[in-house]
């Protein structure tokens, strides 16, 4: 899986490829086309679930459905910036247009199958004593103060509703590897770093199972 | 407690073998006439040697509900499973997956490395998302999805054909759409650069 000018030396270049969709997307501001918007819902579909509710495939694909549009649109600028690295889905997104951006988000937010499930439900009490009250002994804030007591999110913080557990032990894993990636462009992902990082194995399978099978 | 679950595990895993070891018989042979005698395939049946076994299993099972139902399966398939109790089905799975596949290196190798781009990185501006995502980084597939490294570039090509021909419908989304909208050249990328993928 190659993407060009990722190396030091084609940093300019890359800058100047990546500048050339907005450059585009400046000249046809407006709302995007509702046949385009629908093509490229069904290609978000294709791989995220007919109702966005996730799929497992060789990779956990997540949920979509029902998340907050401030967070999508946020991590669909993180993915072309490089703050969140996955080349598949920097492939995805250095093609939107800021106004299908919004469109789509608007799309997924507005969704709301139920969810897949699939995780151990043995693990569900533990993972709904440390949502709500966290672990005060390891310093780790409740997880409902941010993510709210339903754990639907706000605003740029997500939506783990529902989420397919093993995306959400994938993401609390790899936390420091994947997110707040790029140092001349921190965001709101450090504000999840202690957390991810304090919270073990079995605790993050626990939480996960918990908040996967919310509605 | 920790030395009760390994003995379960032994056993299951003895018990697998066992049935898999079973199932190499008559219903093994009549199998090979047509997929071969390694099960790597022979045109137009595919390979078997490394499917995952819950595809093989779904699939035999879709042949006798007649669900599968592109021509060479009607002709072939709809009568070979027809007598299979679920527990054969579920033998001979596990007997297919554990074989070793050998990749048919029978697609075109210009074509392939465009096959290669389509497959890792998806045609973002023409709404085709990246095989990869689901069917791996070898083509290796996993669980219900399957593995498409190594088969034969005739069936890989005639398989992706009949998506938008409107064959294995039963199998519902993503696939009908997806293979539906790909033109004639890169169904042929694509088969070519499968057909040449090496790996476990």
């Amino acid at each position: 899986m190659r993407v060009t000018g990722r190396g030091s030396s084609g940093r300019a270049a890359g800058t100047r490829l990546l500048l050339l969709p907005a450059i585009i997307a400046a000249a046809f501001a407006g709302a995007a086309r509702a046949d385009d918007v629908q093509g490229k819902l069904g290609y978000c579909k294709d791989c995220h679930g007919v109702a966005a509710q996730g799929y497992r495939g060789y990779f956990p694909i997540p949920r979509l459905a029902g998340q907050q549009s401030e967070y999508l649109e946020n991590q669909l600028r993180a993915f072309i910036e490089h703050r969140r690295t996955n080349n598949i889905m920097f492939n995805v997104a250095h093609t939107l247009k800021p106004s299908m951006v919004a469109a789509l988000a608007a799309d997924f937010q507005a969704l709301n199958p139920p969810p897949i499930g699939g995780a151990p439900k043995e693990r569900v009490a533990e993972g709904r004593r440390i949502f709500q009250d966290g672990v005060p002994d390891a310093n780790i804030a409740a997880c409902a103060a941010c993510h709210g007591p339903d754990a639907t999110g706000r605003g740029e913080i997500p939506r783990l509703a529902g989420q397919l557990y093993p995306y959400l032990i994938k993401e609390l894993v790899n936390w420091g590897h994947e997110r707040g990636q790029n140092p001349s462009r921190p965001d709101t992902s450090a504000i999840m770093s202690p957390v991810a990082h304090s919270l073990n194995k079995s605790q993050i399978e626990a939480v996960a199972a918990y908040v996967s099978y919310l509605k | 407690m920790n030395c009760t679950w390994k003995t379960a595990v032994l056993v299951l895993f003895g018990s697998a073998v066992a049935m898999a070891v079973q199932a190499e018989t008559l219903a093994v042979r009549n199998c090979t006439w047509c997929h071969g005698t390694g099960a790597q395939g022979y045109s137009p049946a595919p390979g078997l040697a490394g499917q995952r076994s819950e595809y093989i299993f779904n699939q035999l099972r879709a042949f006798n509900l007649h669900q599968r139902d592109n021509p060479f399966s009607k002709q072939y398939m709809w009568a070979a499973v027809a007598h299979l109790s679920p527990q054969s089905a579920h033998d001979l799975a596990l007997y297919f997956a554990a074989l070793p596949p050998h990749p048919a290196n029978d697609g075109d190798r210009e074509s392939a490395a465009i096959g290669q781009t389509i497959y890792q990185q998806g045609m973002p501006d023409d709404n085709i998302v990246a095989c990869v995502v689901c069917h791996g980084p070898n083509a290796e597939g996993t669980g219900p999805i399957p593995r498409l490294g190594g088969l034969s570039y005739v069936y890989l090509k005639r398989r992706l054909e009949q998506w938008g021909q409107g064959y294995h419908l039963a199998a519902g989304p993503p696939m009908p759409d997806i293979a539906g909208r790909l033109s004639p050249g890169q169904v042929q990328a694509l088969a070519s650069y499968l057909s040449f993928i090496n790996g476990r």
